[in-house]
This record gives C-alpha cells, structure tokens and sequence, in this order.
C-alpha cells in the first residue's frame, strides 16, 4: 500500500515538473514536448485495448481524425470545452458501432479491417465535405497556444495511465489477461469477453479522439489528407509495441525514444532518414523483440539473480 | 454501357489480383506479413522504367531480368531476416508481431533506397497504351495484359498448388506447420522458396502496374494495403480467393463510378471489404476458425 | 513488481528531461555573422515529395548554389555573406512542418525560412512564423483566400493566385473559343477530392456560366483514384467538345494515357497540375502537344530561359512550366529585398511588400502581398509549355485549337 502511495506521489511529482517545463523551454522544446506527449498519450490508449487482448488496431488516426475534423467543424459555433466534449461523444458513439460489428474477428482480419475503417471515414468525409459543404479544407483560428495544448494532452496522458493503472488492478484487468492468453477459457470463467472488450476498445478509441481534438488548433488548416495520415496509426502501433504493450509504462516508453529519434534523424540526416530508420527498426526487432521494459525486467531479474547467487 | 462497365471492371480487378496474389503466398505459407511488399512493387515499376527508357528494353523482355532478380532478393530477405523471426517464434509465437514490425523497417530501407536512387519524381511511360476493342468495350492493351497474366499466373498457381506434389507439400505447411515435418516436410525450405515466389509476384505486378500507372518513391505503401485488403477478403493463403475478390473489387469501383459517383470509389471499396468480414470473418475462401 | 518498472520508467523520464533542458541550453547564440542562416523544411518524403520534389527542392538548391558561387548575399554595405542551409524533411506530415519551423527558428536561430510545399502547410506554418516575425514568401500554395491571410499575418506573402483566378481564366479561354464558332458550349469537368480540385471546381461552376458555357458532366473523385475509363466514357457520352480536369500528378498521368486508349479525342484537353511538369512531355511526347493546363512561360523572356538552362544543367532536369519559376523570382525577390534593406526580418517582409523587383519573370512588384502577375492559362505548343492567359500580356501565345488527335504509339 505504501508503496502505491509513493508511487503516486512520484508519478505527480514528475507530472508537475513536466508541466512546469515550458516556462523553461523556448518554442521549439514546448512542440516537442507537446508532440511527445501526444504520441505517448496515442500509444498508451492504444495499449489500453491492444495490449491486453493483442489486437492489432490500425484505425488509429480515424479517431484522431474524427476529433480533429470535429473541432474545425464546430470551433467557431461552440465555446472550446463544450467541442471537447462533443468531439469525445463522437468518438465514443463510432468506437461503440464499430466495436459492436468487428469485435469478433480475430488475428490479422482485424489488423486489416481496422486500417479499412480508418480509410472509409476518411473517404467518407472528404466526400460529405466535396459534396454537401462544398468545401475540403478547414480552418481553425482558435486562439491556443502550443503551451495549452501542451498541457491538455499532459493531463490526458495522465488520466490514460490512471486508466491503466486502474484497470490492471481490477478484476476485469484480470479478465483481459486470461483473454490475452487463451479466449476460450475465458469464456468459460464466465467473463463476458465481448462486453469488456468493447469496453476497452470505446476507452481507447475517445481518448485517441481527444488527442486529434487537442492537437488540431495547431495547424491552422486541416483537410483529410492532413488528419488521416495513416502514419499515425502505424507510428503509434510501433511505439507501443517497442515499448511492450502489456505493460502500463510499456507504450511511454516506447514512445519517448522512438519520437526522439525521428527527430533527431530528421533533423541530421534528412536525405537518408528512411534508411536509417528501417535498420534501426529491424534491428530493435532483433535485439529488444518484446520490448524495452520487458528487456529491462529480464536484465534486472538476471541482476537480482547474480546478487543472490553471490 | 452495362457490358462496358462490366468488362473494364473484370479487367481492373485483375490488376488488382495480380497484384495480390504474391502477397497470400508469403502469408499464406511463410506466415510473413509483409508490409514491404508495396516497394517490392514499385521497385520492380521503376526498375521496369528504367531497362525501358534507358536500354530501350520493352518491359515484357524486361521481366526477364527483374523477376530473377525478385526471386533472388526474396530468397536472400527470407534467409537473412526472416528465418530467424521464424526460429525464434517457435518459442515465443510472436511471429506475426516480429515480421510487422521487420518488414515495417524494410519497408522504409528500400523506400529510401529508392529516394536516392529514383529521387521522389512521378514516373510514367507509355508502353501498349492503345485501345482494344474486347465485345465492344475499350480496353487499354496494357490492362488486358496485366488482367490476362494474372489470370495465367492464377491459374498455374492454383493447378500446381492442387495437383502436384510439391503443391500438396505447400498446402500441408499452410494448414498445419506444426505437424509437417512430422510427414517429411522441410518446411523451412518450402517456406522460404514460397517467400522468393511471392517476392517474384510482386514485381511481376509491379512491371505490369509501371506500363499503365504513375508511380513514385512513396508509393509503396498504396499496393500494400490494396493487397492487403484483397488477401484479406479472399481469404488468408488462399490464391483462388485473391483472384475473386481482386475481381470483385475492380467490378465494385467500376460500377460505382459509372453508375453512382465516381467521388464513392474508394470508400465503397472498403465498404465492401467490411461488409465481406462481418459476413465472413475469415473472407470469402477462409476457414471459419478466422485464422 | 509493478513499483520496479515504474522506478525504471522514472529512472527514464528524468533521464529525457535532462536530456531535453541540455538540448535547449545548448542552442546556438553566437551571432559572429560569417553567413546567412536560411532554413526550410520540406517534404522530401511522403505523399506530397513527388511535388515537392520538382517544384520546391530543385529551386532551393539551385538558388543557394548560385548565391554561394557569386559569393554569398550582398548586404546594403556591398560586403557579401555565405548562404548555410538548414534542411528538414517534414515527411508529409503537418504536425512535422510545424515543429520542424519553430525548430529552425528557435534552435537554429536561423535569419529567414523558406516556405514549405503544398497550402496546407504554407498555412500551417504562416502564424507561426507571423509570430515568431519571419516573413513568409508562399511559393507553392494556391488559395484564394490569399488577401485575408496577406491582412491577418502581415508578413506573409502569397506567389501563386487562386483557385478563382485559374478557373476564370479558363472561363475566358472556352467562352471565347465558343464565340469564335471552334467548340461547342458544352464542357465535362471532373476534379480530384481536395482542396486544390475544390477550390477551382466551384470557381469553375460560377465562372464557366457566366462565360456562356454549359457544363453538362461534374464529376469529383477521390485522390488516388487510377481507373478513370468510366469518368471518360461518360465524358465522351456527354458530347462535350471541352474537357476540363482539375487533377493532381498521378491522376494527369492517367487521364493522358487512358484518353488516349479510349480514342477520347476532344477539341480542348485540359488538365491539372502535373500537366506542365518535364516529365509529362517526357512521356507522351508529341502526344502533349495542345494540352492545356494551369501556367504557362513567356519563351521571348530570355532571364526565365536562362534560368531554365541553368535550372536543368545543375539538376540535372528542367523546372516545371508553371509553379517553378515563381518559386525561383521568390527567392531573387528576397535575395534583392536583403540588398536593399539587410537581414532586419521586419524590413525585408515591408521591401517585398512595396518593393519593385527584376526577377526572372520581369519587373515584379506585389499587391496587397501577393503576386498577380501571373500565367493563369497554357499550352504544349512544339515541346514547350506555353503561356496563354491573360492574352492581353506581353509574351502570349495563340492558342491552338482543336487539339490533335492522339497518334498511335
């Protein structure tokens, strides 16, 4: 018990800190921080659903599109926090629809059917804007800085971990272990599989949406194209894998370094960014294939093992 | 207007398969998931361009020189990436994460490659780009083509996999890889020549693609997924599967185009593809267990 | 064991923030001026570096080595200064242009940034850099909000007209064609689901009208769209003796060649960007000829032909036929603005707003931020693009009409 409390007490006090950073930083650290943040908050969501039942989604970015389009939309008829909230309950009622019809396929069905989801919304709603608006392109001239957006997703992180944490000590978090590992014998411990993981899967999916909500005044002007990048659902797929998505701070840990790199890459070796990338990426599955913090419990098990031999 | 539709439908959707079809052979038996399968595609198109345009060698000569050259890149991927994935997910069963993310990583090497040796230019040329009347409708030669090789390509996949020996041999690992060796099979060996044979498609696909597509460094990614959604449609491994839903969707876009909205093309596509899994979770030809 | 990999993640954390504060300590200061920092980020890869890659990057590079082989940026005391470059690759991704932005002009403390590819991004980018003081010279951006943005960020300048401007320009060219008796009233359009396409398709609909043209077909398709044999079936149905295709590179590619399969042979073929790019006569060679499209040079100006020679000899492949050029006199401009005035950010931005500047494409001055003197209409006359709208400019060509018919391969 004790030790949850100091952990939590940690955990607030490096938040506080991280929140503090951008009166330290100058514009460039704050849009690092905050894409940070917005890729940790990404691929922890993410695990929340994925790494527990090992599905693999890609309909990432539709989400993250969807709460992007709905704050272009609605950014000029609504006061910001009200469009927030509008944008979640959107990505809520998809994830619900779609969560209810797909849950059932399994393995790389769902892989493929979850990217084919995310680009039917993205035809769809370049097709309602060609054809009912008239229009393809948005502007959002909503007056927020980076710094704001910085810490709303620093607050979504948190409460994405606190899910997290939350669940993994629940009885459903137990439940979704025996789902992880064998279906079929969770079905016949009496857990309503499909109920939790639908549960899970509308979680992630609102938080992800929120994430694209509070992104978007960043860029001024938004079109399909923009927000429904595909690159999004497989950077944070990465991300978390690397990072080990079974874990609560797997996916953050994914994501830090990984971000890092891309722009560190970028920003040296721009003509051979793709190179270096993919040989990085094979070679981390090579070397850590469950993730960094599986690799770190095996190297501290193997520690504490030598200590006790000694 | 209804054969029209119909017959350039038919011929869309066997580009589309012959695409495909390497794809579900490097799923469907060497368990790979191939995400660089796209560049595979298009670094065979601009190799294509490149014997076309500079040597002055038409591209159906050319296949000549790039097909070997897939197969021989496919084999030395398996045999150096691949076989230790493979090795090693016999203990942890992780193969279908390992290869995502592998292949995701060559995905980029040989975009990259490709950005510095192609630069980021649209590509075309013209090569059998003239109109042949099949039952009245206007067909490009070069589509006919393509829709004739994979139907060619198809169907000796299909008579080989199903008569021959080797093919039984094929079909044994894709059902069961466990008990394989149990009956003599290599699996190993088969495995890996399935991987080349797949890797062999998707330039073949890509050769045919360059004659009548644009195309550029960046592309890749476009074919992957249309193969994918394909692959997934018909059914996991099962080549007659990629064929009817290579078909079907070419028809669907076709006849959306021509008789709803061009504007719906695409997302009726994916439409389709989602309709096809909820109604059959495991695609058209798949086994109901879903994987 | 959870507490262990939390202590761990910790351990991490603070590790990034120690690692982040250095980073940022680090920035450069010294300011000793032994060369002009110019930074931009571009879409090297991705879905927009086909664009970007011959209409930005090339004109970049090329501008850069020349300035560097003269001897650097002459200042307003005649001394000249070394061009260094600070290059980033946006990967096609908006989130990326803008960070890589505040990048260069935080960290790199670079004194002025070229502008990105495509108008989603010059867009993304323009309050920043408002912001931040920087001007911003939009040489690949099509919008007709132009005026709007030019008041809202002052320092933002906008090279390439609208939507608007392009399709009205068009509008002339068919209305007068028709009140000469060459084609009839009727016009299929079909354009690409994008902004670009959008943009002109509806300015399109107004203008077209209003220059006694019918438009019988109006059809949109989605980017990435390859069959386009229903759309031209439906187009050869329609009796139209003009068409109109508002399209993007790949899908010019496509329409050429399945044109040419369908025999689809219309008096006026027009199609969209992509269209005046070297690599489309490289592909269709005699094909292109009467091909109309959006831009368009003056082959009697003899800067813009020099700079095409030298364009190609150190690219090693010729500029566009339309957006290249203005990227090029963008770069001249500021180059000449950074002459007149030194590298003060807010000086600079006011000489290119009410300077007048010899670039390639002439005596350029812009209005209300914006270049207006512009090639709306042109056509692939013998193998070169030529500029066709507003006919009333120095340097028009006639156009040619009926287009031939495709030859045989």
């Amino acid at each position: 018990m004790t030790r949850t409390i100091i952990g939590f007490v940690l955990v607030g006090l490096a938040l506080l800190a991280l929140a503090f950073m951008p009166t330290q930083l100058g514009a460039y650290g704050v849009g690092l921080l905050l894409g940070m943040t917005g890729y940790v908050t990404l691929a922890s969501a993410w695990a929340l659903f994925s790494g527990p039942t090992r599905y693999i989604s890609l309909a990432t970015v539709a989400f993250f599109g969807i709460g992007a389009y709905t704050v272009a939309v609605l950014s000029e008829a609504m006061p910001y926090p009200l469009v927030l909230v509008t944008a979640g309950l959107i990505g809520l009622g998809v994830a619900l629809v779609v969560g209810l019809a797909t849950l059932r396929l399994a393995g790389v069905y769902f892989v493929i059917f979850s990217f084919g989801l995310a680009e039917l919304v993205r035809q769809l709603v370049t097709w309602y804007e060609v054809n009912v608006t008239g229009t393809l392109g948005r502007y959002i001239f909503l007056p927020i800085s980076a710094t704001e957006i910085y810490w709303q997703l620093l607050g979504l992180a948190a409460i994405t971990l606190l899910i997290g944490w939350w669940i993994s000590r629940s009885r459903i978090g137990l439940a979704l272990k025996v789902i992880g590992d064998d279906e079929t014998v969770a079905a016949h411990t009496g857990i309503d599989i499909s109920r939790v993981k639908l549960a899970l899967f509308a979680i992630s999916a609102t938080i992800i949406t929120l994430v694209g909500a509070i992104q978007a005044p960043r860029w001024t002007y938004i079109e399909p194209a923009i927000v429904f990048n595909p690159t999004v659902s497989f950077l944070t797929v990465i991300m978390a894998l690397l990072g080990g998505a079974n874990r609560l701070w797997g996916p953050m840990l994914g994501a830090i370094p990984l971000f890092l790199l891309f722009e560190w890459l970028s920003a040296n070796f721009p003509n051979h960014y793709s190179i270096i990338l993919g040989l990085m990426f094979i070679a981390i599955v090579f070397i850590v294939p469950r993730g960094v913090v599986a690799l770190a419990e095996d190297l501290f098990k193997r520690a504490r093992r030598k200590e006790a031999a000694q | 207007m209804l054969l029209t539709a119909l017959i350039s439908g038919l011929v869309l959707g066997g580009t589309y398969a012959l695409v495909a079809m390497g794809l579900t052979l490097q799923y469907g038996i060497s368990r790979i998931m191939n995400l660089a399968y796209g560049e595979i595609t298009i670094f065979a198109a601009f190799s294509a361009f490149i014997l076309f345009s500079t040597f002055g060698i038409n591209p159906l000569l050319g296949m000549a020189i790039v097909l070997p050259g897939a197969f021989v890149f496919g084999y030395l991927i398996y045999g150096v990436m691949m076989q230790p994935l493979v090795s090693r997910s016999s203990r942890t069963g992780s193969l279908e994460v390992d290869s995502i993310l592998a292949t995701f990583g060559l995905l980029f090497v040989i975009q990259g490659v490709m950005l510095i040796t192609f630069g980021s230019n649209y590509t075309s040329y013209n090569y059998l780009n003239f109109g042949v009347n099949v039952l009245g409708a206007n067909i490009a030669a070069n589509r006919l083509l393509a829709f004739a090789l994979a139907i060619v390509i198809g169907g000796v996949l299909f008579l080989v996999l199903t008569r021959t020996r080797w093919g039984t041999t094929i079909r044994a690992i894709a059902v069961a890889p466990a008990s394989a060796p149990l009956v003599g099979i290599n699996v190993n060996r088969t495995a890996r020549f399935a991987f080349a044979l797949g890797t062999m498609l998707a330039a073949s696909g890509g050769v045919m693609v360059s004659m009548y597509q644009t195309f550029n460094a960046s592309m890749g990614v476009v074919f992957t997924m249309k193969a994918l959604v394909i692959v997934i449609m018909g059914g996991l491994g099962n080549l007659m599967g990629a064929l009817v839903a290579g078909l079907l969707l070419g028809l669907v876009e076709t006849f959306v185009a021509t008789y709803v909205d061009p504007g719906l093309t695409l997302a009726s596509t994916y439409l389709i593809f989602l309709v096809v899994l909820l109604w059959k979770p495991a695609g058209l030809f798949g086994k109901a267990a879903g994987r | 064991m959870t507490l262990i990999s939390r202590r761990n993640a910790l351990r991490v954390l603070g590790t990034a923030v120690t690692l982040l504060a250095g980073v940022s300590a680090a920035a450069v200061s010294a300011q000793d001026r032994s060369s002009v920092k110019i930074g931009y980020a571009v879409s090297i890869t991705g879905g927009n570096a086909g664009g970007a890659g011959i209409t930005t990057i090339p004109n970049y590079r090329l501008w850069v080595h020349e300035v560097n082989e003269a001897g650097g940026l002459e200042l307003p005391d005649g001394s000249r200064l070394p061009i260094e470059v600070v290059e980033y690759d946006d990967r096609s991704s908006a989130e990326e242009v803008v960070r890589a932005v505040e990048r260069l002009v935080t960290q790199d403390e670079v004194d002025f940034v070229l502008s990105p590819w495509g108008t989603g991004f010059n867009l993304a980018v323009a309050p920043l850099l408002d912001r931040f003081g920087y001007p911003l010279i939009a040489s690949a951006a099509v919008t007709d909000r132009a005026a709007e943005f030019a008041e809202r960020w002052p320092g933002s300048f906008w090279l390439l007209g609208g939507g608007a401007d392009y399709a009205g320009a068009l509008a002339g060219v068919l209305g007068e064609a028709h009140a000469a008796g060459d084609i009839n009233a009727d016009v299929a359009i079909i354009s690409v689901a994008d902004g670009f396409g959008i943009d002109l398709v509806n300015a399109a609909r107004e203008t077209f009208a209003e220059a006694g043209l019918n438009i019988v077909m109006d059809r949109t398709y989605p980017p990435g769209t390859t069959d386009f044999s229903p759309m031209i079936n439906e187009a050869q149905a329609s009796g139209a003796d003009s068409f109109v295709a508002f399209s993007y590179p790949p899908d010019t590619f496509a329409l050429t060649q399945q044109a040419q399969v369908a025999a689809f042979n219309p008096d006026v073929f027009y199609l969209g960007v992509g269209t005046p790019f070297p690599t489309y006569i490289g592909a269709n060679g005699d094909n292109a000829e009467g091909v109309l499209s959006l831009g368009g040079i003056d082959t009697s100006n003899a800067a813009l032909m020099d700079y095409r020679q030298r364009h190609e000899e150190f690219i090693g492949q010729a500029p566009d036929f339309w957006a290249s050029q203005m990227t090029y006199a963008g770069l001249e401009m500021l180059e000449e603005a950074i002459r007149r005035v030194g590298l003060d950010r807010e000086a600079v931005a006011n000489e290119l707003s009410t300077g007048t500047f010899t670039t390639i494409l002439g005596e350029t001055t812009l209005e209300d931020n914006q270049l207006r003197d512009l090639w709306w209409t042109g056509q692939w006359q013998d193998g070169v693009f030529v500029a066709l709208e507003p006919s009333d400019r120095d340097g028009a060509s006639e156009i040619r009409l009926p287009k031939q018919p495709w030859q045989g391969q």
